[in-house]
């Protein structure tokens, strides 16, 4: 069964918008509580391979997308997950699933101010330990705070 | 244990090229837990690439690694040929073979920097000076054919910038022809010594569950027996239309990281022999790509350590919103923690570089005069003394 069909069956009523850009690059987004179960169905149960996360800081609202690669057919399939609170962007940390997982969400957290719930190591990564708080690099800075 | 030791290795250490801090807690000789801290070289260059135009952006990428310049922009053309299709919709027969050529010939040197590294941190130091002694015509190459020994700026979105002339072939070929029988110095070197053997089997191991539970990817993956590698799952270029085999082990102990570096230097030197046999004559190498429309795309090659992995998100201006870089040392490098608990700490150095973890060996030049410390070259004279030393090696190249 194509990987395509088994991830719609596995995951029925929580994929929203399912689309195919390329050949083998395929976005379907969710609902920001469903991230632990979707990647658990990823991850442990179709045993696709987690390469990364991406977070991005979009006008309305901050975008993670978690990329999953699916080797032997060399597919990639991220899923989406918009984060509407633009004040205080929070999310479910899946790296308690595996450990593959830490470091960008130790990433994303520093660079972009994205909140991990239950991420058991949530220190910083790339930036030093006397960075400015609520200081985050890769955020666009707004008129407001632009300094 | 009522009180932790901790023995420092970095952030600067004589068997560290590149500043990174490992925290060994040790229990005697043991090593209990590991703490890593990076971040000594990061640049910033994903948010510098927000401000960079798509055709600046692969000089860029390509600086993120000396050692890996032509995975990076590589992997970032087939993020943006993918906003615009595929590779092998837009690019050139040719220049899809100058790819392949250029992407293997950096992994024959890499693979040889790191074995020779690998060889002085075990104390074999004639290891270490015949690697990098062979590694050495693999860069004169590279100089030959791209002007540069490192960050080749070979790579332009839809092509490639620089022909491989017809008469600079066979010097290719007779360089390859050379090193073989350094390949065949190193297996008998490495994989038929029972010193070596018993130095490296069993240490550092990273068994196949943990390989998939922290998602290592490269050679560090395959030598757990986990079967990925870029090139034939997805593949790009022309490595598809030629003869090769994944190198693949099973113990995922240093001596089989080692193994699969070595065997893969003769999937190399024959994937390089056969596309310049294939390479096409007199054909574009470029298919002048004007406008990148909006969209998101994907592109990943396999870099001498494993998936390079690069995302670009445009709104159809002339530079990216988004451009998110995973080199493969950011996930084989974390998986440090597992495979050096445990070990010993004369075990934990050799441990840490068995990923391969990615450095920079490109250093500048700068002439003063001794007598009122004025620099007497600006960068114009130093481009020109480049010109005159890639002419030099031409003629002795093409002399030999």
């Amino acid at each position: 069964m194509d990987m395509r069909d088994r991830i719609k069956e596995k995951l029925q009523g929580k994929i929203k918008d399912w689309q195919e850009k390329s050949v083998k690059r395929i976005y379907f987004s969710i609902d920001k509580n469903d991230i632990f179960k979707v990647a658990q169905v990823c991850f442990k149960e179709l045993e696709l391979r987690f390469i990364t996360a991406t977070g991005t800081d979009m006008p309305e609202h901050f975008e993670m997308l978690y990329h999953f690669s699916n080797d032997p057919a060399g597919e990639i399939f991220s899923v989406r997950v918009l984060l509407e609170d633009k004040l205080k962007p929070e999310i479910e940390s899946i790296t308690p699933l595996f450990p593959g997982a830490e470091w960008i969400e130790r990433e994303v957290w520093e660079l972009l101010g994205i909140n991990f719930k239950g991420h058991p190591n949530l220190k910083k990564l790339l930036l030093g330990e006397d960075w400015p708080e609520n200081e985050y690099p890769l955020r666009n800075k707004s008129d407001s705070n632009n300094k | 244990m009522s009180h932790k030791i901790i023995v420092p290795i970095g952030p600067y250490h004589p068997l560290q090229e590149e500043p990174e801090y490992f925290q060994l807690y040790v229990d005697g000789e043991k090593v209990v837990d590991l703490d890593i801290i990076i971040g000594y070289n990061h640049r910033g260059i994903e948010k510098l690439s927000e401000s960079k135009h798509f055709d600046q952006i692969p000089y860029l990428v390509e600086r993120i690694c000396g050692i890996c310049s032509s995975s990076h922009p590589y992997a970032y053309c087939l993020a943006v040929e993918n906003i615009l299709g595929t590779e092998a919709m837009l690019v050139p027969e040719r220049a899809l073979y100058i790819r392949t050529i250029i992407d293997e010939l950096q992994r024959i040197h890499s693979h040889l920097l790191w074995l020779g590294l690998a060889g002085h941190f075990i104390g074999y130091n004639t290891v270490w000076m015949w690697a990098w002694k062979y590694r050495e015509p693999v860069l004169d190459c590279f100089e030959m054919v791209t002007g540069n020994r490192n960050n080749y700026a070979m790579f332009k979105v839809g092509g490639v910038r620089r022909d491989i002339k017809d008469e600079d072939i066979p010097i290719l070929k007779k360089m390859l022809d050379d090193l073989i029988p350094a390949a065949d110095l190193f297996r008998g070197a490495i994989m038929d010594d029972p010193v070596i053997k018993s130095r490296l089997k069993d240490v550092g191991l990273l068994t196949r569950q943990q390989a998939i539970d922290w998602c290592v990817v490269g050679p560090t993956a395959r030598a757990s027996g986990v079967n990925i590698d870029i090139r034939r799952d997805e593949p790009y270029g022309a490595i598809d239309r030629l003869d090769w085999k994944v190198i693949l082990e099973k113990e995922g102990d240093i001596f089989c990281k080692t193994v699969v570096r070595i065997l893969e230097l003769y999937e190399s030197i024959s994937i390089i022999r056969q596309s310049l046999d294939k390479l096409p004559k007199n054909a574009p190498i470029d298919a002048e790509v004007k406008d990148i429309p909006g969209g998101e795309g994907i592109g990943r090659v396999e870099a001498p350590r494993g998936e390079c992995f690069h995302y670009i998100k445009s709104d159809g201006t002339n530079r990216p919103i988004r451009h998110k870089i995973r080199s493969p040392s950011f996930m084989n490098v974390a998986s440090d923690k597992v495979s050096a608990v445990g070990g010993t700490i004369s075990d934990a150095t050799l441990t840490l570089a068995a990923v391969d973890p990615c450095y920079c060996c490109t250093e500048r030049v700068a002439v003063i005069n001794k007598v009122d410390n004025r620099k007497v070259m600006n960068g114009w004279d130093l481009i020109k003394l480049c010109q005159e030393k890639t002419l030099k090696l031409k003629a002795t190249l093409s002399e030999s």
